[in-house]
């Protein structure tokens, strides 16, 4: 198992082994993340972070994942104060980038931009976002919380909620739990369902997979509630997306029917799908899955630039 | 007419069993007539074969490479190819979905990197011949009607 130099663009690039050394590598890295020990493991390292698209999270993540471990941030955040503003190519930006950097973490509105730039690239590409297409490294922190917050991957009914149509990390964390064979409850109302394609793929890989419409009715059989952001902006037709915001509310009252070790991920943002009186109860796991970006981050940036194996 | 229609060339390719109406997306996808070419190129279409209608195309004096022909197999997968040399055909070759499409179709998805102004050429990679899945190398969507897509 080698992760030198290897891109990361999608979760399937990576194999279910690989997929547990990372975690496993990832569980190492909690302390340091924590600011709790030190490393000077990527020191003389540089990560180029080029976001062209807003981030708060997997930005902050990955720099503060390089910084942890002695490494040295560059890039930027908006693309306006770049040569893009100029015209350039995101392909002329990622062979000048490459040269001042040992690793690249890119999001990008267009889909297929990480898989293009990987091909341009003789550094790594971790993608961090491209438009509605792959989010890997959420995917790698949402199993790692899964696995940190229940012991285990498989052997729980996880379910997926919200906008499974449009929303790029449902996709690939139903993928990876199908790895795992999980046993998976699709939440949404009937236009955002979970397409088809995916369900299909799911189901050829062992997952055991059943569909529901309202909430109430499956929260006392979920382990792992994982909860989505209806998103305006992936909604081809706003007409579509008015008749379906705010439709899941995840509230105090929902939640006395759930399981007593029950616990809510969100990749966040959250705008109304999950109320803050949620925050302070047991199930809410969410912050600290957003905290688990860091170790995991650290373990993929260590891996792809071959200072850990 | 008859015969003007089904004229053998001496020296050339011809492509016979072509799905009828599709000899002119053919002749687009091979890049036919090239430029400053001599060569006489004739499309006929709707001819009657033994199995029902088919178009022909005929490329008089140029030999294509069969495998570079792969590429019609999208649209016209019955299609054959013959190469002529003094009205005899010296090789013949049935079209054979090739594993990678290049510069033929173009992604459906409107927010595909691949139909944006970077540098690159739309790239499919087939998934299953039969019935013919193909998936975008970039953004991994799967266009459902493949022909409409034919650049």
């Amino acid at each position: 198992m080698s992760f030198k130099g290897r891109d990361i663009v999608s979760i399937k690039d990576l194999k279910k082994k690989e997929i547990l050394h990372i975690l496993d590598v990832g569980e190492e890295m909690v302390p340091i993340a924590k600011g709790k020990e030190k490393s000077n493991l990527l020191e003389g390292k540089i990560m180029a972070s080029l976001f062209f698209e807003p981030s708060t999270r997997t930005r902050l993540s990955f720099e503060t994942a390089m910084k942890r471990l002695g490494g040295e941030v560059i890039g930027f955040a908006q693309p306006g104060a770049t040569s893009l503003q100029k015209g350039e190519t995101l392909a002329d930006t990622i062979r000048t980038a490459e040269s001042y950097c040992d690793v690249i973490v890119m999001r990008h509105p267009h889909e297929g931009s990480a898989r293009m730039a990987a091909d341009f690239a003789s550094v790594p590409i971790i993608n961090g976002g491209d438009g509605a297409g792959h989010h890997p490294t959420q995917c790698l922190l949402d199993l790692f919380t899964i696995r940190k917050e229940k012991g285990k991957i498989n052997g729980n009914v996880i379910a997926l909620l919200g906008d499974l149509k449009y929303g790029r990390t449902v996709h690939s964390l139903a993928y990876a739990l199908s790895l795992f064979k999980a046993k998976m409850i699709f939440i949404a109302p009937e236009q955002l369902q979970m397409p088809k394609e995916v369900v299909e793929e799911c189901q050829s890989m062992g997952a055991e997979i059943s569909f529901e419409v309202d909430l109430e009715k499956a929260i006392e059989d979920i382990d792992v509630l994982y909860v989505t952001r209806i998103q305006r902006e992936r909604f081809p037709d706003p007409e579509e997306y008015n008749k379906v915001v705010g439709i899941y509310k995840v509230d105090t009252k929902l939640l006395k029917k759930a399981k007593e070790d029950m616990v809510i991920l969100h990749p966040l943002p959250r705008v109304y799908e999950i109320e803050s009186s949620v925050d302070k109860t047991k199930h809410a796991a969410y912050f600290r899955q957003a905290f688990n970006g860091v170790p995991v981050r650290m373990a993929l940036l260590a891996l792809v630039m071959g200072v850990r194996k | 007419m008859k015969e003007l229609k089904i004229q053998p060339i001496k020296n050339g390719t011809v492509i016979d069993h072509i799905t009828p109406g599709c000899a002119l997306k053919v002749l687009k996808i091979l890049k036919i007539p090239e430029e400053r070419s001599h060569s006489i190129v004739s499309a006929v279409m709707n001819v009657k074969g033994k199995r029902g209608k088919k178009d022909i195309v005929k490329i008089e004096n140029r030999e294509l490479d069969p495998h570079e022909v792969d590429k019609i197999a999208l649209i016209a997968p019955n299609a054959t190819i013959n190469i002529i040399r003094n009205y005899e055909v010296v090789e013949k070759h049935k079209v054979v979905v090739p594993d990678e499409i290049i510069g033929i179709v173009k992604c459906a998805n409107p927010n595909c990197i691949s139909n944006t102004k970077e540098p690159i050429q739309p790239k499919f990679v087939v998934k299953s011949r039969k019935p013919l899945r193909i998936q975008c190398f970039y953004c991994e969507r799967e266009p459902e009607d493949i022909s409409s897509r034919v650049v």
